[in-house]
């Protein structure tokens, strides 16, 4: 396993890519490890498009820009076009397969296709693509797991929306049995 | 103190400042800060403080100007052009020596310039400014835990001086969130004997001013600014040296950077380059006599900067020119990569620029 | 017996005021309204740049002296600062007020501010030397203004007064005038008014004093009152232009 893991959501601003960063970037501070979350920020954030690093370790964070990710979560097109080449050799990118028509044409990555949204929209849970495509993510990636989602969820729940805890939860539950 | 939780800086600073008494904020809106202004929005009127918008940076600081000379913690914060226009009331702050804190989250300049993150205002920081003889004291945080700590530092350092005192962040840091671990003892209180908070008729007038019309006595008054500033000089410096020990290059690096040249210095020493790094916490007083007695010991230093070279002149001034300063930078929001870092600590190393 | 005697929050210090200038006469009157409330020992005030900036030799109060243009947003932080304990009034003059300090100004009115705002309205520029104000006179001369007050070519005097009335947050404008013995006693009567509708919490109060500047108008102090009665009058029309309590009251 790796000390340090590097990772760039990327999307559409409205998708909830903060979120799903925030909520990585918080279980892993609730499992004692270093962690940084740095959002892109200004107009792009309003329709544009929207990326957050977010770095786990178990070492002090250096830098908190990730610009050449372990793992790419790409939720719209320009963001895999943008992303794809800066993702290490060996890394991983996770595809939102029902918004992002072609493939990764890396062959030195792993590669998952999820239909996040068109999952979320099945299930009656539209904005929540972002959790989904996260459950996956934490199956995947060795330095992430499934444990312990409760807690870094009632964190970034607000306190209004804790009735929105379980759809959260039921989200990341699809994505890791997708 | 309590327990960790993630915080953007902005956030962090907001937080820390009224744990640390603050309970007068002023402000207006500008990108990267406004964090700042939203939480003080709404926690002020829970803690019994006072939160406004004013209608101008220019009234916002003299707000300040007001609140400083009555006697209480008070702050504003803003970015780059934003703190252009609090200049000439930073100005009449040091001029009347009262102590205040305002906020730089920086964003690249000139003109209104961008708004992602720079550290171009390195030299309006630090070199006063605004018109006349004077500075302040300008920490550098380079974490979302040190936004916190140091505007705590801040609040105490400006009424231990009578000073303004200035947190000169970058979009960077504001944005971020990291575990942060927040102040729970009670703030220091310090004695305000000069305050105009009326006389109620137990003294002579207090009056709070930077006008001297004799000038025997406006030098006078310059004299005795600058006799403190030689104190804050003497105590006050606050640097961090990371793998200074053998180090031959010594990189020079504050807020963002710094953490980025950390990773280039990481990297390097796998390759087995002996580099260092002296980073500033405090940009005045700067860190002089630790970088004087490394430029004894290293063969030679860089400067990492998100500006055209700016601190590199300080840098020069502290070691006397003894060895060679290079510059290695991003400006105009770009942020340097480790690798570029790298690749001018490689390149330095083997035998200078060119 | 004492039938005249000086403001107990008046100090000792000679004002520098030029001969036959009006601010000693305005002085004077805030200080017998001081004296008159009670407030010496929690009034603060703010000067501003201008020929009033020494003002804080004058009175025995504590005083901050503000950048200028910006006693408004000054007087903002001493007054928030301790709202229940600080009585605060700005002293201003027409550039200081009416043309760098526009902005806060309005806006301290519109927020309504419980402060106490003392405009000196002359025309003109005083301490640099007798420029063109804000306030000066279609057709003045000054001395950016050589040949008159050209409205074609830099616009039309403000009115202070007029202008703010329209701004919902104030509470209480008038115009005074201290040309007259009848003028200067309703001049008082309105700052004492400003600074009662502060400690009863009306919010923003201010008196905009028509006065004179013998020195830079180029006149003797008695025919500058009279060019004052003859010429500014008319221009700044004096009354009350607010006072939302009174129409409250009807």
């Amino acid at each position: 396993m790796k000390k340090t893991t590097n990772i760039l959501f990327a999307g559409f601003g409205g998708q909830g890519i903060l979120f799903a960063g925030k909520f990585v970037a918080y279980k892993g501070l609730l499992e004692g490890k270093h962690i940084s979350w740095l959002p892109s920020y200004g107009p792009e954030m309003r329709g544009g498009t929207a990326n957050c690093s977010v770095i786990v370790s178990e070492d002090p964070i250096g830098s908190p820009i990730v610009s050449k990710p372990d793992v790419l979560v790409a939720m719209n097109l320009p963001s895999l076009d943008k992303y794809e080449n800066e993702v290490v050799p060996g890394g991983k990118i996770f595809v939102d397969s029902t918004l992002i028509e072609r493939k990764v044409t890396r062959t030195d990555v792993d590669v998952y296709y999820i239909p996040a949204t068109g999952l979320a929209s099945e299930k009656g849970i539209n904005t929540l693509a972002n959790m989904i495509i996260t459950g996956k993510l934490l199956k995947e990636v060795e330095e992430l797991s499934f444990d312990n989602i409760d807690a870094p969820l009632g964190k970034v729940v607000s306190a209004r929306h804790q009735d929105l805890l379980e759809v959260n939860k039921t989200a990341l539950q699809l994505g890791y049995d997708y | 103190m309590g327990e960790k939780v993630l915080m953007k800086g902005n956030e962090a600073i907001a937080e820390a400042a009224i744990r640390a008494g603050c309970l007068h904020y002023f402000g207006y809106p500008i990108t990267p800060q406004t964090e700042i202004a939203a939480y003080m929005a709404k926690r002020m009127p829970k803690v019994g403080g006072v939160f406004l918008q004013a209608e101008s940076e220019i009234a916002a600081i003299n707000m300040v100007l007001g609140v400083a000379a009555a006697g209480k913690r008070v702050m504003t914060s803003s970015s780059s052009p934003g703190v252009s226009l609090k200049s000439e009331g930073m100005s009449y702050i040091s001029g009347s020596d009262v102590p205040a804190l305002v906020v730089n989250v920086q964003r690249g300049g000139p003109g209104l310039g961008g708004i992602q993150p720079s550290q171009s205002d390195y030299f309006q920081a630090v070199k006063g400014g605004s018109h006349g003889d004077y500075k302040r004291i300008v920490l550098a945080p380079a974490s979302v835990q040190e936004m916190a700590s140091l505007t705590t530092k801040a609040f105490d350092l400006a009424d231990k001086y009578s000073i303004l005192t200035m947190i000169l962040a970058d979009g960077t840091m504001g944005q971020m969130m990291e575990p942060v671990e927040l102040e729970t003892t009670e703030p220091v209180k310090y004695e305000k004997p000069w305050a105009t908070t009326g006389t109620k008729m137990q003294r002579k007038h207090n009056i709070v001013n930077s006008l001297y019309l004799k000038p025997e006595e406006l030098e006078k008054k310059n004299f005795e600014r600058f006799a403190k500033y030689k104190t804050i000089e003497e105590n006050e410096v606050m640097y961090e040296e990371y793998l200074m020990d053998d180090a031959e290059i010594c990189v020079v690096s504050f807020g963002i950077t710094s953490r980025v040249a950390k990773n280039a210095i990481v990297e390097a020493r796998a390759k087995g380059i002996k580099v260092g790094m002296i980073r500033p916490i405090t940009l005045w007083p700067f860190p002089t006599e630790v970088l004087n007695k490394a430029a004894d010991k290293c063969k030679a230093f860089i400067s990492v900067e998100m500006n055209m070279g700016q601190m590199i002149e300080d840098v020069k001034l502290a070691i006397e020119c003894k060895k060679p300063v290079h510059l290695c930078c991003r400006v105009g929001g770009m942020i340097p990569s480790p690798e570029e870092v790298l690749a001018k600590i490689e390149e330095v190393n083997e035998g200078g620029e060119r | 017996m004492v039938v005249f005697e000086k403001p107990k929050s008046l100090t000792d210090a000679p004002l520098h005021y030029c001969p036959g200038c009006t601010h000693g006469i305005i002085h004077r009157l805030v200080a017998e309204v001081i004296d008159e409330l009670g407030i010496e020992g929690k009034t603060i005030g703010v000067a501003p740049v201008g020929c009033s900036v020494m003002a804080y030799d004058y009175f025995t109060c504590d005083f901050v002296q503000a950048p200028h243009g910006r006693a408004p947003a000054v007087a903002t932080g001493v007054k928030r600062a301790d709202p229940e304990n600080h009585i605060v009034f700005t002293y201003q003059g027409d550039g200081d007020l009416a043309a760098i300090g526009t902005a806060e100004t309005v806006h301290a009115a519109a927020r309504r501010e419980n402060i106490t705002v003392i405009f000196v309205n002359n025309a003109i520029y005083g301490m640099t030397g007798g420029q063109m104000a804000p306030t000066t006179l279609p057709g003045q001369v000054t001395q950016t203004s050589p040949y008159g007050r050209d409205v074609e070519t830099v616009g039309y005097p403000v009115k202070v007064c007029e202008l703010l009335s329209n701004v919902d947050g104030a509470a209480y404008l008038e115009r005074v005038a201290v040309n007259s013995v009848p003028n200067i006693k309703k001049a008082k009567a309105a700052i004492k008014k400003a600074f009662q509708n502060q400690i009863d919490g009306k919010g923003f109060s201010l008196v905009e004093v028509v006065s004179t500047c013998p020195t830079n108008w180029g006149m003797t102090p008695e025919k500058a009152l009279k060019w004052l009665e003859e010429n500014m009058l008319s221009y700044y029309p004096l009354g009350v232009y607010k006072d939302i309590y009174a129409e409250e009251a009807k």
